[in-house]
């Protein structure tokens, strides 16, 4: 189904409301499907259920403000920090603890064993550090030299 | 007598079995003509002897060992002959309406020329029901090019055991390493520079000790006697010295870096040359080989092999080199201290010989305990789930640990012949030296040698001595490479029991026509499918049904040629499949299995798994067809979720259905689905089946499902029972005949909580899909 379907509404508790000619969900929740290769193709609206609602082949082609509403509610719910920058880590044995520049600010993680950083692509990297916590790297090879001599040695 | 041979010619054919010739002809009576016949090779005790059955155009005749005369029984309406095969043998039987007349045994061997007979039986039967005359010629020919073709068919067969046989009873010769040539060629020209390098940079280093000699004669022996030392000289010679090892270190780096270059190479080329040509081998292979086996053969024997090559052999080379060239230094300088200084040499060389034997057969050994400890590991990680259910961890350690055992003891077995051989060696050598020394000394005192020559004959003898040494190891690596090499080669000359067609007819599309003709398959002496006839027309969906282990997915592993058939034929749009491209037919086929395999990978890489360059959008139809787009997205990365080993781990109804929207990606004209709906609930079930309806028009399906409700829109079902087709129709019709299909479906819908708790073991499914 087509999100033209339906119109978009946030309501008074904050959820997306989805009306349709006949139906109306409450509290709609968009889903990326391909979240880390391809984030902005491909965003499902399930309900509370997780069934599938409505789909939409790709953001740029929503109306602005249905767009704004569906990036807040995406960007409220993920949560992936971007790695930007390794600075130190404590040591080239795991466990170790790294010091790191995300995106989303200054932090650090502590990664269990050599095994929990996964190559989704060529370039691109998934950290899980101890707490489950998913840190990504988009594009190894835009990392600076220091991160990237430092990172090298785990993998 | 003689006039009758042209006659007895017509009667006989001419590829009769030469030995039984002379015994048939005096049997045959009015010019009867003999038409097909076998030859048994065990008796009534299943002992090994030969007979033989004759079908004449008037009788059946049998003479086994032990038989005085030939028995005899002459045609009769309604009689038959049957043949059964049990573990390796088959017995035919021949019987009236009343009794057995005979029986009779031979081993599977004969099998073929026993489908011939009883065929050319029913037809004589027939033609005397219906008083036919008999075309007996022109079918007389027949069955001796069929037993022709049979015969073939067979020594190629033998030859091909042997060969495994052989494999496996000789110790490897260390002439199997000559076969890595094969890899060498593609570097020929960069080896020779190797070679070249090697021979300079050994001959440098043989240019100091040769200094040493007028060193000592010209500059400190004139100077003991009260001479000054000549500078000049002097200088002269130490920068000869230093020279040749400055050039001997640039070659012999040079050396180095090229022949271990072109060693990796080789070496790679090896590993994948050998993964490519198992991938390539047929399902049968895989069926009979351990995981854990050939994973150490490609793994761990081709670095092993690469490592002698890059080490070892160059070592070796260059102690030869060194050898040699030392020799004709030493002989050039005086023959006779040479001659002693040779002296071990040849004991080495025995002693060599002596222990080479003992080694190669203790190296393989461990090799295959090794293999061994590897099987161990393949076998219990991926079912970890199952060992940790029964709680046998202890018993896997156990395991475990009693084959580690082996392989030290086989080890220390090894090593014991080893250990001896070094210090021997050292032992021989130091005695040569002795010998040296001594015949040495006493020449100088003769003043047959100057000091100068005795010194440059210890300086080179030390380093001789060295590389013999050095050498004697070697002796070890060589045939750890040999084994090693051995094993490769045992998987390289595999032929595939599923070859590539010799002249491949390529079938641009294809409607999706599939014909079984006279189809029968045995795994190795145990007949699953028999006599299979059956059509399946373009776009029609035929449901397979039966009982547990009654050939329904070895069906399946036929149409697809993951076995090729014993007998008969599988026709594509009329087109045997056997004479396409295999890659070229499997790409038609949308293939969903019994234990679905998940890859290491993304969801998307998984669906996209038979076209990798399958569009975002092509995958997400494809997962939604297959109801797998919701569950997918309620995962925390969507399609970017990782699975497979290590990865996200998914339920078996969830498996099972990425691995139907793998098949439906490819879009094929043959979908097969193999229990492919077997762990899901019944509601996705359907949801699945719905959305499978859509797609199933239009294109040839095959369905297996023990959930018979499943098939009732089949188009055609076929009653699967011990390999044979009992029944065919829609639901309707077996239903209203009362037969097997009826007494199935009866017993399914009578108890549907039995149905509905099948839903539950997708934990099994989940064990079976690992393990594949
Ligand atoms: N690789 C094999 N080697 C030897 N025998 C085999 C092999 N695979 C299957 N069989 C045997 O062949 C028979 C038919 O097996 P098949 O897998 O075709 O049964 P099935 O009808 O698919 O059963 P199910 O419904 O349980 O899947 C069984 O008796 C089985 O033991
Ligand atoms: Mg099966």
């Amino acid at each position: 189904m087509k999100l033209s379907e339906y119109k978009l509404e946030r309501n008074a508790f904050g959820r997306v409301v989805a009306i349709g000619k006949d139906q109306i969900y409450e509290s709609v929740i968009p889903v990326r499907a391909f979240p880390i290769t391809a984030a902005d193709e491909g965003v499902a609206l399930v309900d509370g259920h997780g069934h599938e609602v409505a789909w939409i082949d790709n953001l740029v082609e929503l109306q602005e403000s249905e767009r704004t509403l569906i990036e807040e509610e995406l960007a409220s719910r993920e949560f992936m920090p971007e790695i930007k920058r390794i600075d130190k880590v404590s040591s080239f044995a795991t466990p170790s603890t790294w010091q790191i520049q995300t995106n989303r600010g200054e932090t650090s993680l502590i990664l269990k064993g050599e095994e929990d950083i996964r190559r989704l692509s060529l370039a691109t990297l998934l950290i899980t550090d101890s707490h489950g916590i998913h840190f990504l790297i988009r594009d190894r090879l835009i990392l600076d030299h220091h991160s990237n001599r430092l990172l090298d040695r785990f993998l | 007598m003689h006039s009758n041979t042209s006659d007895l010619l017509h009667l006989v054919p001419a590829d009769f079995p030469s030995a039984w010739n002379r015994q048939i002809e005096p049997t045959l009576i009015n010019h009867e003509q003999v038409i097909a016949w076998l030859e048994t090779d065990l008796d009534h005790q299943l002992h090994f002897s030969p007979g033989l059955i004759v079908i004449t155009t008037r009788r059946i005749l049998a003479r086994i060992a032990g038989d005085e005369h030939w028995q005899a029984w002459h045609y009769q309406p309604n009689m038959k002959l049957a043949y059964q095969d049990h573990a390796g043998i088959c017995s035919i039987e021949l019987s009236d309406t009343s009794a057995r007349l005979a029986r009779w045994y031979c081993t599977l061997s004969k099998q073929q020329a026993a489908d011939q007979l009883i065929i050319h039986f029913i037809r004589l039967i027939d033609a005397l029901d219906t008083q036919a005359a008999l075309p007996a010629k022109g079918m007389a020919e027949q069955a001796s090019s069929n037993q022709n073709t049979a015969g073939n068919d067979d020594s190629s067969e033998a030859a091909y055991a042997h060969h495994d046989q052989e494999a496996t009873s000789t110790p490897p010769s260390t002439w199997t390493l000559f076969r890595l040539w094969r890899f060498a060629r593609p570097y020929k020209w960069q080896l020779f520079t190797g070679f070249m390098l090697m021979l300079g940079s050994t001959a440098a280093a043989l240019v100091p000790p040769y200094l040493t000699m007028p060193l000592m004669d010209n500059v400190l022996i004139p100077y003991q006697n009260g001479h000054p030392i000549n500078v000049d000289l002097v200088i002269f010679y130490l920068s000869g010295l230093l020279g040749a090892a400055i050039v001997a270190w640039i070659l012999g780096w040079a050396r180095t870096y090229v022949l271990a270059r072109i060693s990796e190479r080789i070496g790679a080329d090896l590993r994948t040359t050998t993964y490519e040509h198992l991938l390539k081998l047929s399902q049968a292979y895989f069926g009979g080989k351990r995981t854990g086996d050939l994973m150490a053969r490609i793994g761990a024997e081709t670095d092993r092999i690469n490592l002698f090559l890059s080490l070892n052999l160059l070592d070796f080379a260059t102690d030869v080199l060194m050898i040699v060239l030392t020799v004709i230094i030493l002989v050039s300088i005086d023959p006779w201290l040479a001659l002693i200084t040779l002296l071990p040499l040849p004991i080495i060389a025995w002693l060599i010989h002596l222990v080479r034997d003992r080694l190669r057969v203790g190296f393989e050994k461990t090799n295959r305990v090794w293999a061994e400890v590897n099987n161990v590991l393949a076998d219990t990680l991926p079912g970890i789930r199952v060992v940790k259910a029964f709680a046998q961890e202890v018993r896997e350690i156990e395991r475990f640990r009693a084959v580690n055992q082996r392989n030290v003891e086989i080890n220390d077995r090894v090593n014991k012949v080893w250990a001896l051989f070094t210090p021997t060696v050292t032992l021989l050598t130091e005695c040569g030296l002795l010998v040296v020394w001594i015949f040495g000394i006493w020449q100088v005192s003769q003043d047959h040698i100057t000091v100068g020559v005795l010194t440059a004959f210890l300086a080179y003898i030390g380093r001789f001595y060295l590389r013999l040494d050095s050498m004697s190891r070697i002796v070890s690596a060589t045939q750890k490479a040999a084994a090693g090499t051995k094993r490769i080669f045992d998987i390289l000359d595999h032929v595939s029991s599923v070859p590539e067609p010799v002249k491949p007819v390529h079938l641009p599309a294809i409607k999706g026509h599939i014909e079984l003709r006279n189809v029968g398959f045995r795994y190795g002496t145990r007949r699953v499918i028999q006599n299979f006839n059956f059509a399946i027309e373009p776009g029609e969906m035929i449901g397979l049904v039966g009982h547990s282990g009654s050939g329904k997915s070895t069906l399946i592993n036929l149409i697809c040629r993951f076995y090729d058939v014993t007998e008969g034929a599988i026709l594509i749009d009329g087109i045997d499949i056997r004479s396409l491209p295999i890659a070229d037919y499997r790409k038609h086929i949308g293939l969903v299995l019994q234990e679905p395999f998940l890859f290491f990978g993304t969801i998307a890489e998984n669906i996209a798994y038979g076209k990798p360059d399958a569009s975002r959008k092509e995958i997400i139809t494809a997962a939604r067809a297959a109801h797998a787009h919701e569950f997918i997205l309620r995962l925390p990365y969507g399609y970017d979720s990782l699975v497979g080993e290590r990865g996200q781990a998914l339920s078996g109804g969830e498996r099972q259905r990425i691995s139907i929207a793998r098949a439906l990606l490819i879009d094929p004209h043959i979908l097969i689905l193999d229990e492919a709906t077997s762990s899901v609930d019944t509601q996705t079930e359907q949801e699945i089946q719905g959305a499978l309806d859509n797609l199933v028009s239009g294109r040839t399906t095959l369905a297996i499902a023990h959930r018979l409700s499943t098939l009732q829109e089949a188009n055609r079902l076929i009653v699967l029972d011990h390999g044979k087709i009992v029944e065919t129709g829609n639901h309707a019709e077996l239903m209203a005949c009362q037969g097997h299909y009826y007494h199935l479906y009866q017993s399914q819908s009578r108890s549907p909580d039995n149905e509905e708790s099948s839903v539950e073991p997708g934990n099994l499914s989940d064990i079976r899909g690992n393990r594949v």
